[in-house]
């Protein structure tokens, strides 16, 4: 009771209060617009929320995060464009029920299953978070080592059909945190003889570079596309009705979300895969799939909104953030000095509460700014790319500029913003860098500690919890290596034959 | 190593593969040179460990993928080389507004960007380029002015009037 009314009295706060506001309806609105994404806008005021008290700037952040895939549903319901990347599967529901002049019922319902998806998912947090306090003690050095390596390897492996590149990639994101002194012999890495180096390449500059600045010059070379939505007529509450119906669907699929985002390099992707095979497998009209269900939309939804809270599960309890979102977040904590980890759940239960507790009035104010704001937002979908692509270079300037005041930031901002449209060009995949970036430190610092204690090999995992990761690494690594083999079987089976 | 990448079926990505391979053996072979390994310590804590990690993971990992990537490599890949190209048109005119803004002022360095950025947009008519104008000036008014980050006021603000150029180097 003594932690609950703690962490209410540090949101009693009036900029928390902006901040939850301007977060969750600048979420809204960041979704609602396609090609912009929460990745860029969290990239360009990253900086910005340096200058503000760690709960104000994280709960503005955090408002971006868990919002935006509710904007994003618009736009993919209305035009058949998805707001945010994670909104696409909603295009195959949600564009057939406006085709057939359901817009607001598909509307309505995507609220209503977001809603159910972001709370659930709070809930299920604070519900662990004594459990998480419980456990998170127990990571050591060498437990930490093992669940970053773990999550390299997730965030490699599940990028299906990219593996490769993945791989080469999260490696660039491990050598790009060894460039510069190294943190305990103060030796040079790869500076060539460059001072501007010897600082190492700062993650917030490759950050935007990747995020935003690679965005702006994709908005900026590709042509100018602009989208023309209907305004939705009638009141969107009744979704809440609909949803009662299909609630199977959405607690299955919120607990997809719940345990795919708790994942490390998982995240909603793959729940929401989860969660509309299950929905089509025991829907009793499956044919209706891909054609306008409102079960499929549900599952879309909810899965994809539980995930925000829970990726804020390995990076509150263990510093280990799944995703890109996280990973950005986790240099505010650094910023601030607040390292997220055991000792927080530990020293500052209270703050990790405030945060849970933001993330549940966010949701609850997203739901009321949407019904209530829909038709509003549709001008936000008429902006013409091009012209949001002059909006986020001119806000990348801001995000890089601000840091150091360096033109040579900027200039290395700019490297990777090249870097990053080459990636998109060729649909390669960017979070693994930046993965690699925030885990290699990671990982080399906690096995530079852990090795200093152990004797042999075997000692690594000697204590429960490491020998748990470990057999958990080996199983992910055989398991994909048995999927590649019997992917193989019946093309050799053909050429036996 | 048999494997399907699809993203190695793109025009371009057989040169990218090449390019990124070259970069990494170049940064493979600079290997013992750019980095230090002290006599005598643990080979985990030596500072030469990960970077060895890291670019022999990107040597490794891109032979394959450029392998694969040259497997597949598709017609098109100069006409993609070229849109890469364009892009470096607006690394340039970022590069021209950072470099405008210690000179010009954040506020008038920005309206002149977006304006001038709109206009090479296709951009022309009165309505467009106000609202360029205004975007400009409403990322200055909420960056600088309310959330007050750290840019410096810019050169020309030396010309006026002491109390003005208070205002405008803490506002604008």
């Amino acid at each position: 009771m003594d932690i609950l009314l703690s962490a209410l009295a540090i949101l009693a706060r009036w900029d928390v209060a902006a901040a939850l506001v301007v977060g969750s309806v600048g979420g809204v609105m960041i979704g609602a617009i396609p090609g912009v994404g929460p990745a860029v806008a969290i990239a360009i005021l990253l900086p910005a929320t340096f200058a503000l008290d760690p709960i104000v700037g994280l709960t503005a952040l955090l408002g971006i995060y868990g919002s935006s895939m509710y904007g994003g549903a618009i736009p993919a319901i209305l035009i058949n464009t998805p707001g945010t990347a994670v909104n696409a599967l909603t295009t195959y529901e949600g564009t057939p029920m406006t085709k057939r002049g359901e817009a607001r019922r598909a509307l309505s319902l995507a609220y209503s299953a977001s809603f159910f998806g972001g709370v659930f998912s709070v809930v299920c947090l604070i519900l662990l978070a004594p459990v998480l306090a419980w456990i998170a003690p127990m990571f050591g050095s060498r437990e930490i080592f093992l669940a970053a390596l773990l999550g390299v390897i997730l965030v490699v492996l599940a990028h299906r059909g990219q593996v490769l590149a993945a791989g080469m990639l999260a490696c660039l994101g491990i050598w790009l945190n060894t460039v510069g002194l190294e943190p305990v012999q103060y030796s040079k890495r790869y500076t060539f003889g460059q001072s501007w180096l010897a600082g190492g390449v700062d993650l917030i500059v490759v950050v935007l570079g990747l995020f935003a600045l690679s965005q702006a010059f994709v908005l900026l070379v590709e042509p100018d596309k602009r989208s023309k939505a209907e305004a939705v007529k009638g009141g969107l509450f009744a979704g809440f009705k609909e949803l009662a119906v299909c609630k199977r669907v959405a607690a299955v699929s919120s607990s997809f979300g719940v345990m795919m985002g708790m994942i490390p390099g998982v995240g909603e992707f793959t729940a929401q895969f989860l969660s509309y095979t299950y929905a089509q497998r025991t829907s009793r009209k499956p044919d209706e799939f891909g054609n306008g269900s409102p079960e499929g939309l549900v599952a879309s939804e909810a899965a994809n909104n539980a995930v925000p809270a829970a990726a804020m599960i390995p990076l509150l309890a263990l510093g280990i953030p799944g995703e890109a979102l996280t990973a950005m977040m986790l240099s505010v904590f650094y910023v601030h000095s607040v390292v997220p980890g055991p000792q927080l759940f530990q020293n500052q239960m209270d703050f990790v509460v405030a945060l849970y507790i933001a993330l549940l009035i966010l949701n609850v104010l997203v739901l009321a700014f949407l019904l209530y704001a829909t038709n509003s937002l549709l001008k936000v979908i008429e902006i013409p790319t091009r012209f949001l692509g002059v909006a986020v270079l001119t806000l990348s300037f801001v995000g890089v500029y601000s840091l150091r005041n360096s033109a040579v930031d900027c200039a290395v901002a700019a490297g990777f913003g090249i870097f990053g449209f080459i990636l998109k060009r060729l649909g390669l995949p960017i979070v693994p860098i930046i993965l690699g970036m925030v885990l290699g430190g990671i990982m080399e610092a906690k096995l530079r500690t852990s090795m200093m204690r152990v004797d042999t090999p075997l000692d690594f995992i000697s204590r429960p919890i490491a020998f748990v990761l470990f057999l958990i690494i080996l199983a992910v690594v055989a398991s994909h290596f048995w999927s590649l083999w019997r992917g193989r079987r019946p093309a050799s089976r053909v050429q036996d034959d | 190593m048999r494997h399907h990448d699809a993203s190695a079926v793109q025009p371009g990505a057989a040169a990218f593969a090449a390019a990124f391979l070259l970069f990494s053996l170049f940064l493979l072979s600079q290997l013992t040179a750019e980095t230090r390994f002290s006599a005598g310590g643990k080979l985990f804590a030596q500072p030469r460990f990960w970077p060895a990690i890291g670019v022999a993971g990107m040597s490794l990992f891109g032979v394959f993928h450029f392998w694969n990537a040259w497997k597949a490599r598709q017609e098109g890949g100069l006409a993609e080389a070229a849109v890469w190209l364009r892009a470096l048109e607006y690394f340039a005119w970022f590069m021209a507004y950072v470099a405008a803004v210690p000179f010009a002022g954040y506020l008038l360095a920005t309206i002149l960007f977006t304006v001038l950025l709109a206009v090479r947009q296709g951009y022309g008519t009165f309505r467009q380029l106000a609202a360029a104008a205004a975007l400009g000036a409403g990322i200055v008014l909420v960056f600088k002015t309310a959330l007050a980050v750290k840019i410096p006021g810019g050169a020309i603000y030396d010309i006026l009037p002491s109390g003005l150029r208070s205002f405008m180097i803490l506002n604008f």
